[in-house]
């Protein structure tokens, strides 16, 4: 009966509990077993939050039976460890900020809470969500429930791992290169990265300010497009905010992709490293799509090679700034016992950032040095600006594009930890998307050697109701829906 | 000594008169308040938090911007300036690098036209406070953010000015121009106006700049013309005995009365600009512009240069009466509504500018009226005002209760000066060996005695009956 509840989407649930056969608190209470049950060896959650999920549950509750409930009510949440929630250790997977609590909650999440939703604990991600692994959390690996010795992708690894194994019926996450649509692609579910705008960013932990968004994780089309629906719109207190109405993502996006155009870039189709298996399942989502009654379409994306190179400038240049504030002298790990504060600061930042967080301050810094500033920062913001316009031409010849979500399926743990480059290639298909600001998704589109492949649908700016209505297309079509993984032992697999 | 040229560029902050904070909502701290009690999430720097922009810092701004003569360009942004300091919460404060809210303007200071480059926004910081009496001798320091995200515009003038008293002047007319406009209130007691000369000399009668000075921590205009005349005085020494100038930073030490190297520009920091992501670049409306723009009062100099030419001040009357926007309107409605131009500037300079208290503008055309047409002596007008100013009667109520009149007959005050005479042998010996001031000492006496006397006629009297 638990593990029933805990493969639900939204609509499931919700049913459920207005008819009054569950309560929010039976809902929780499934969740909670099953995570104690999985994430031993799973590892999405960080930390859990029983004083939270205890009074939401019970007002919730309260409310259903009131008849007075949000859209969410009652509704398990896993919440990404860099968006900060009033009171809870928010901790951006970094030791540096170990034993911070937030005195404010941001306002995607209260948006969320105010629709109801029930915070289940917060999900481990890349730290400072730098990586495509969640290798980089600075307290331990996530691992993928469908192959336990594999990567959930990154950084949003633990959200997108929660929901992949019943222990959450939706996960938040933030995608700044790929950081959503690629951990919902490696494991099974559904991602969406809004565009940039769309969400306010207040209260999220910055990695790269002007490509960071927050965005939902489900187990279907329908339960991603209400989630984001629900905390997107204007917030004063994040001046990138857009004012458009947030009830717009939904618009007619049951429709059908009867008569749309779907561009497919040739940079994305044959990108270097893409696996055999992954091309197949794509090919074979094109083919359903087009039964569907969408028109295939070849466009080009012509300065998709640039644009590793120029993110690789512009986030790190931005995090080299972001942060700076983590200097041990007001929150966080602070290494007071030092000779003067320029040593409390190195030792409080050598010690509290790792690897990979030191290499890109570092990067960055370097970058926005005075004398190398007009050649990599300046040269990479007008990089960006060819790329915005590369997809301003596709989307002359196409209502939305469609590639993979990341060349590969899950990889193994540790097989990409030694060489960074590789691992920056994981976000070559989903980084345009968010140096052009525009919104995309992953859906569960088939396996690969046993593993789950996504489908990727980039949209216009402002165009989610395009993408929500491709991807749901796809989904009502394909009937691939999103599983939920029993982690075990790691399956044996054929030899290709 | 003369060969010498004195080259003087003026850095300016001036803290906009606002309610909140820059990018906050939290109310502007007063000095002296406890530490830490207007801080929010946001000016505290924590993770997540992000700035939204004060609407009224700009209006300030740009008010001030076009009060200077500044063009605005259509554009305009803020960036990032990255260091890292305890007082600064965030590791980079948001400032305006390469795309400033105005720029080239224009301020005239006693018929001097000194450029200014730039008028940007950009917030405060916090400030330390060390245990210990200085610095380098701290145990501990503590860090108070009650002024971190304060806005601030900084005005930067171009390298015009050629003496420390042009740039007390400038810095003295820049503050009325503020006033006038209601930007700020400009008090440099209280941090509100912060003045920073960039201090140079050169051969009289070359181009080339020398190198420059910054000089920091000056509180006063004093200490501003101080802490210059200090700086030309060592730079001229250096370059006269063989050294060289260094480009750094000096702070004014006010009480040794000397300037002391606190950074040198050789190891600058490089502070990688680069713009401000969480805030979009503005575009500000023009008609909005130009609405600030037509509801600008006139300024200072323009007012001041009218009142000499149209009411026959002396240029002194003028500066006093039109640096307080208060009593230069005080002065033009009481003369609108009769009060004589002259006397009233001059009452305006000597009884209400020291004291600050104004009165009714009718009131006082009322009160100038009386005392130009001798009904009334000096000594009672300022009672009357006085009195008027406390109790909102008017002056010729107060006149007529107190039984004010100004008597010029000398029968009438021949009795009161004999008596004086009388009782002050000494003054009276004093004035008869020669001493002529003793002679004041006997009027004082007698103004006392009879407020109503006109002075004139009582002086005379005096004179006669000592004789």
């Amino acid at each position: 009966m638990t593990d029933d509840l805990t493969s639900l989407t939204i609509q499931d649930a919700t049913r459920l509990l207005r008819l009054g056969s569950i309560s929010s608190a039976d809902l929780v209470t499934a969740h909670v077993e099953r995570i104690e049950r999985v994430d031993p060896r799973v590892k999405a959650y960080l930390r859990l939050t029983q004083d939270l999920w205890e009074t939401q549950a019970d007002e919730a509750d309260r409310k259903i039976r009131r008849g007075d409930a949000g859209p969410l009510a009652g509704i398990p949440i896993a919440i990404k460890d860099v968006l900060c929630v009033r009171g809870v250790e928010t901790t951006a997977g970094s030791q540096i900020l170990r034993g911070f609590r937030p005195p404010y909650t941001g306002t995607a999440v209260s948006r969320l809470f105010e629709a109801g939703a029930v915070m289940l604990g917060v999900t481990n991600c890349d730290e400072f969500a730098m990586g495509s692994s969640t290798e980089n959390s600075g307290y331990f690996p996530t691992h993928n429930p469908w192959d336990l010795e594999r990567v959930p992708g990154g950084s949003s690894g633990g959200s997108a791992a929660a929901v992949a194994s019943g222990e959450a019926i939706i996960a938040l996450g933030t995608d700044t290169g790929g950081s959503i649509r690629q951990p919902a692609a490696l494991c099974g579910v559904v991602g969406m990265k809004p565009t940039y705008g769309r969400v306010s960013r207040y209260g999220l932990i910055a990695f790269a300010s002007s490509l960071d968004q927050i965005g939902p994780f489900a187990r279907s089309v329908d339960d991603a497009a209400l989630t984001l629906s629900l905390m997107a719109g204007y917030d004063p207190l994040d001046s990138t905010s857009s004012d458009r109405a947030a009830m717009e993502v939904l618009n007619n996006y049951g429709a059908g992709v009867k008569g749309m155009r779907l561009g497919v870039p040739r940079e994305y189709y044959d990108v270097a490293g893409i696996e055999p298996g992954v091309k197949a399942a794509i090919d074979a989502a094109l083919f359903i799509l087009q039964k569907q009654g969408a028109e295939i379409v070849d466009v080009s994306l012509p300065h998709t090679d640039y644009g590793l190179a120029a993110y690789y400038i512009i986030a790190p240049a931005e995090c080299s700034s972001n942060l700076a504030r983590f200097d041990g002298v007001r929150y966080g790990l602070s290494e007071v016992d030092a000779p003067n504060i320029t040593a409390e600061y190195s030792r409080t930042r050598r010690k509290g950032f790792g690897t990979e967080v030191r290499r890109r301050v570092m990067l960055g810094t370097y970058a926005l040095s005075s004398g190398y500033y007009d050649a990599y920062y300046l040269k990479a913001q007008k990089v960006r600006t060819l790329i915005k316009r590369d997809f301003d031409a596709a989307f002359e010849k196409c209502d939305a594009v469609v590639s993979a979500t990341s060349p590969t399926v899950a990889f193994p743990i540790g097989s990409k930890t030694q060489d960074p480059l590789s691992m920056y290639l994981c976000d070559v298909l989903t980084l345009g998307g968010n140096l052009a600001g525009l919104p995309g998704i992953s859906v569960p589109c088939g396996t690969s050697d046993g593993l789950p492949v996504g489908l990727q649908v980039l949209g216009p700016q402002w165009g989610e109701n395009v993408v929500f209505r491709v991807a749901r297309a796809y989904e009502e079509a394909s009937e691939m829906k999103a599983g939920v993984a029993t982690p075990g032992p790691s399956p044996r697999r054929g030899e290709g | 000594m003369a060969d010498w040229e004195t080259v003087i560029g003026m850095e300016v902050h001036v803290q906009p008169k606002t309610r909140s904070k820059m990018f906050c909502g939290c109310s502007v701290a007063d000095v002296n308040e406890p530490p830490n009690t207007h801080v929010c999430e946001i000016c505290l720097g924590l993770p997540g938090t992000l700035p939204a922009i004060n609407r009224a810092a700009v209006e300030a701004c740009i008010k001030t911007a076009l009060a200077l003569r500044c063009e605005i360009p259509r554009h305009t942004k803020f960036d990032r300036k990255n260091y890292m300091y305890p007082d600064l919460p965030k590791g980079y404060q948001i400032s305006q690098y390469d795309l400033p809210m105005s720029v080239n303007g224009l301020l005239e200071v006693d018929g001097r036209k000194v450029r200014i480059r730039r008028v940007h926004l950009e917030e405060d910081t916090g400030k330390l406070v060390h245990a210990g009496d200085k610095l380098h001798k701290a145990w501990e320091s503590y860090v108070d953010l009650n002024r971190a995200g304060v806005p601030l515009m900084e005005i930067v003038s171009e390298p015009d000015l050629r003496s420390a008293d042009e740039a007390r002047d400038y810095a003295i007319e820049l503050r009325t121009v503020l006033r006038a406009i209601g930007a700020s209130e400009a008090d440099m007691e209280k941090g509100q106006l912060r003045a920073e000369p960039n201090v140079s000399i050169r051969r009289a009668g070359t181009d080339a700049l020398g190198v420059k000075t910054e000089l920091k921590n000056i509180n006063s205009f004093r200490a501003l013309h101080r802490a210059i005349l200090y700086e030309v005085d060592r730079q001229q020494k250096l370059l006269e005995t063989g050294g060289t100038v260094v480009q750094e930073t000096r702070g004014w030490s006010e009480d040794e009365e000397r300037t002391f190297s606190q950074r040198s520009k050789e190891f600058a920091e490089d502070y990688r600009y680069f713009p401000e992501p969480d805030l979009p670049p503005l575009e500000l409306d023009r008609a909005w512009i130009e609405g600030l723009r037509a509801a600008l009062p006139e300024l200072p100099a323009i007012r001041r240069a009218r009142l000499v030419s149209q009411h026959g001040l002396t240029a002194g009357q003028a500066a006093i009466i039109s640096a307080d926007r208060d009593l230069a309107d005080l002065y033009e409605t009481a003369v609108m509504q009769g009060a004589p131009p002259l006397p009233t500037a001059n009452w305006i300079v000597n009884e209400v500018a020291p004291t600050g208290k104004l009165l009714d503008p009718a009131y006082l055309a009322e009160l100038m009226t009386m005392l130009q047409a001798k009904d009334i002596t000096r000594d009672q007008a300022r009672e009357a005002y006085f009195e008027s100013v406390e109790t909102g009667r008017t002056p010729a109520e107060i006149v007529a209760e107190h039984g004010y009149r100004q008597v010029s007959d000398e029968s009438e005050l021949r009795v009161i000066a004999e008596a004086v005479i009388d009782a002050n042998p000494k003054a009276v010996a004093d004035y008869r060996n020669g001493k002529t001031q003793a002679l004041n000492a006997l009027l004082n006496e007698l103004r006392k005695k009879a407020p109503q006397a006109n002075p004139k006629v009582a002086r005379e009297l005096l004179l006669k009956l000592l004789s």
